[in-house]
């Protein structure tokens, strides 16, 4: 993974000291909570229903344990022993105290970690592939890139207080794994006929009030120009973006209102301008980049083997785990390891300081001293050996990561809630949970096989609830907590958004309505249709028809 | 007289800023002052024959509406209404980069300690602190950081051109 130089950590160690010192002002009433505000929220700190919560940043989602043991230290002495990972491949933790922010961020700087951008109206952490590296379909590893974004994107001093938010996804493969067709910028890194690496870009999509899926405003961009695209992507958006409504705000409604063709044009004519200049990006940059990217020290193994098969036979419980949660690795002989942070009576994405450690250990021994998180909240062991599943699965059932859920029903997408959240109008934890518990026969979700239950506790869709085959979404009726229902909604890409299927259910009732839901499509699926093909060719209708009726 | 960020040092500040001005009678004509750009564009002869003039712009205000002014303008300042309104960081970089606008770049209106490094990176180096803090306190906030990753107006050449030959103390602000 990407190493600190004196130039980089020098930024990091100079921009705890600049926290630093604005928090001492803050407490000695020098700066106003106005003027502190814009301040805390770009490293991370919000101000929370029961403290401040702290989002601390995991660039595109790759740890390595030193790093993820400091995690673990900082959960366990400045917070309450856990932190909940993200659907940015963040973490976060509830419970910091403000005093304390300047000494958790040197924590975080002494092993080349911050909470830089993670709030805030600015560029946020660059979120990618979670198997970048390691998947078999994959162009281009992103890597390089994003780390490149990464570092664009810190301190950009032209783009630190924007109209809102902005979140760019990088992806390299066939198959979208980072949801780039909901961000504010995905960029998908291509070969041309040539086999040139450039850049598709899209521009415009995002989640919350107004769901929209992004738009190419680029089909191919010759990689060394992708700074000087994204400076003037930015500054039109900058210049242009609405101020006067925060929910109109987010560059979707720009290019929306401008047109694409017009946004386009405006983007094409500042870039024509930036091309070639100084921000141009030298290959001997991309190959610097890469060189941190290199694939570790495999063995070479049998591409299959012949314990880790007859073991899969021999238990049924370990075949289970590996049919969901071991992914196929492009070296043969090892596996991607997903481990599920999505056990019933765990909120989704949650970890204690304890069993951050104990991961930090296997990933040790079993993975090369790296891991990933997932946006699906879930932990990644990229490089395990297959002869070598089998005792980690021993390792993890201990551990409570285990659960062989990986993309079915109870593996779901979940924000912090009302529990936690300021935002948040309804709960969604227990919502999660309560689905979980309905759907605790494993066979039965084994069934159902593939699906996205994503759950948000309000509009700004922490949850990503559109983009759920099933997604939920917390709505306050005078005062009280109920949930609408949408279905058809996916990610990748095919990215689409799912459609809203009637007036909102009680919380006690969203267990029953999810199982009619899964009703309607084990009865009319075709062989090997997916939740989301079965709600494809057939609409919304049949399952509106079935959970209202019940219901009413 | 109004005290002044003006590259690294407090100084008296010289220029009247003239917020709302309804017609060219209410221009001094002795004393330098900062009018409006409306006004600059409805009296632009007799304003430009001065020499003592400069334009401030509203954050949705086109830099470009100065493209033909940029080398007789002395000074030109871009409004800050509220320091979370980030427009005129853009505005600053389009003078400076696009327009090649050489004279003083003022940052005016809700101008504090906290923003000035970045606004210094975008090409300001005038900064007229908002009235109820001390210009002195605000220096502070020009060194929050000794360098940045991208180009910038400061500081054109980007981190990554620089890392191989870059030694701890060479990557100084140009002086603007």
């Amino acid at each position: 993974m990407y190493q600190y130089d004196r130039h980089d950590q020098r930024l990091v160690d100079e921009r705890v000291a600049q926290f630093r010192d604005q928090t001492r002002r803050f407490l000695a009433g020098e700066l106003s909570e106005d003027e502190f505000r814009p301040l805390r929220l770009q490293n991370g700190l919000y101000i929370q229903k029961y403290a401040p919560m702290l989002r601390i940043a995991i660039p595109y989602g790759l740890l390595s344990t030193r790093q993820l043991r400091k995690l673990a230290h900082i959960g366990r002495k400045y917070d309450r022993g856990y932190g909940h990972f993200t659907t940015r491949q963040n973490i976060q933790f509830n419970w910091p105290r403000l005093e304390d922010v300047p000494d958790i961020l040197a924590e975080l700087a002494s092993v080349q970690m911050h909470a830089i951008q993670t709030s805030g109206n600015c560029v946020r952490n660059i979120t990618s592939d979670h198997f970048a590296g390691v998947a078999g379909d994959e162009i281009v590893d992103p890597r390089p890139y994003a780390e490149l974004f990464r570092q664009w994107s810190t301190f950009h001093p032209e783009f630190a207080y924007l109209p809102r938010k902005f979140k760019i996804a990088v992806s390299g493969s066939a198959i979208d794994r980072a949801a780039t067709l909901v961000h504010d910028i995905g960029v998908h890194a291509v070969r041309n006929e040539a086999g040139e690496v450039g850049f598709r870009v899209l521009v415009g999509g995002g989640l919350g009030r107004t769901p929209i899926i992004g738009h190419v405003i680029r089909e191919f961009l010759p990689r060394q120009e992708i700074l000087n695209y994204l400076d003037a992507i930015l500054r039109i958006y900058n210049r242009f973006g609405r101020r006067d409504n925060m929910y109109k705000a987010r560059i979707k409604i720009l290019v929306k209102e401008m047109t694409l063709p017009v946004f386009a044009q405006h983007v094409e004519s500042e870039w024509e301008r930036l091309q070639g200049g100084l921000a141009t990006v030298p290959d001997q940059e991309i190959e610097r980049l890469a060189s941190f990217f290199v694939p570790p020290p495999y063995e070479a193994v049998p591409g299959e083997d012949a314990g880790f098969r007859s073991a899969i036979a021999d238990n049924r419980a370990f075949g289970n785990w590996v049919k969901r949660n071991v992914f196929p690795h492009k070296v043969p002989g090892y596996a991607v390891v997903s481990l599920s942070l999505k056990k019933t009576g765990v909120p989704p994405g949650d970890a204690t300081s304890d069993q951050m450690d104990v991961v930090a250990d296997l990933a040790d021994i079993y993975s090369f001293g790296e891991l990933r998180v997932s946006h699906e909240q879930n932990l990644i062991f990229t490089d395990v050996k297959q002869a070598e599943l089998l005792a980690l699965w021993g390792e993890l059932k201990t551990l409570g990561f285990a659960t062989p859920n990986i993309g079915l029903l109870t593996d779901i997408i979940c924000c912090p809630g009302g529990d936690f959240c300021s935002l948040a109008n309804a709960k969604s934890i227990p919502i999660a949970e309560a689905i979980q518990r309905r759907f605790d026969d494993l066979d039965y979700l084994y069934d159902i096989g593939d699906i996205d239950l994503n759950i948000s506790g309000c509009m700004n869709a922490c949850g990503h609830h559109h983009v759920g085959n099933i997604g939920v979404l917390g709505v306050d009726k005078n005062g009280q907590e109920w949930y609408q229902v949408s279905i058809g909604g996916d990610q990748g890409e095919k990215a689409s958004l799912g459609k809203v299927i009637g007036p909102s259910f009680a919380a006690d009732e969203m267990p029953d309505v999810v199982a009619r839901l899964i009703d309607v499509y084990i009865e009319r699926r075709h062989d090997d249709e997916r939740f989301i093909d079965t709600v494809r060719r057939l609409g919304v209708e049949p399952f509106k028809e079935r959970v209202y009726a019940a219901a009413h | 007289m109004p005290l002044l960020i003006k590259g690294r040092a407090v100084v008296e500040d010289g220029w009247m800023l003239l917020r709302e001005a309804a017609a060219l009678a209410d221009v001094p004509a002795d004393s330098p002052v900062i009018v409006p750009l409306a006004l600059w564009q409805s009296e632009h002869d007799a304003l430009a024959a001065r020499g003592n003039v400069g334009v401030w712009l509203k954050p949705d205000d086109d830099p470009d509406a100065l493209a033909g002014d940029v080398e007789r303008l002395p000074l030109i300042a871009i409004d800050f209404p509220k320091f979370v309104d980030g427009r005129g960081y853009s505005s600053a970089r389009l003078l400076r980069d696009k327009h090649r606008f050489a004279g003083e770049l003022r940052a005016i209106g809700d101008v504090l300690r906290d923003q000035l490094y970045y606004l210094r990176q975008c090409g300001f180096d005038a900064f007229a602190i908002r009235v109820d803090r001390k210009a002195e306190d605000a220096l502070g906030g020009l060194d929050d950081f000794s360098d940045n990753y991208q180009s910038t107006t400061a500081r054109p050449v980007p981190l990554f051109r620089r890392r191989d030959t870059a030694s701890e103390s060479d990557t100084p602000l140009p002086t603007a």
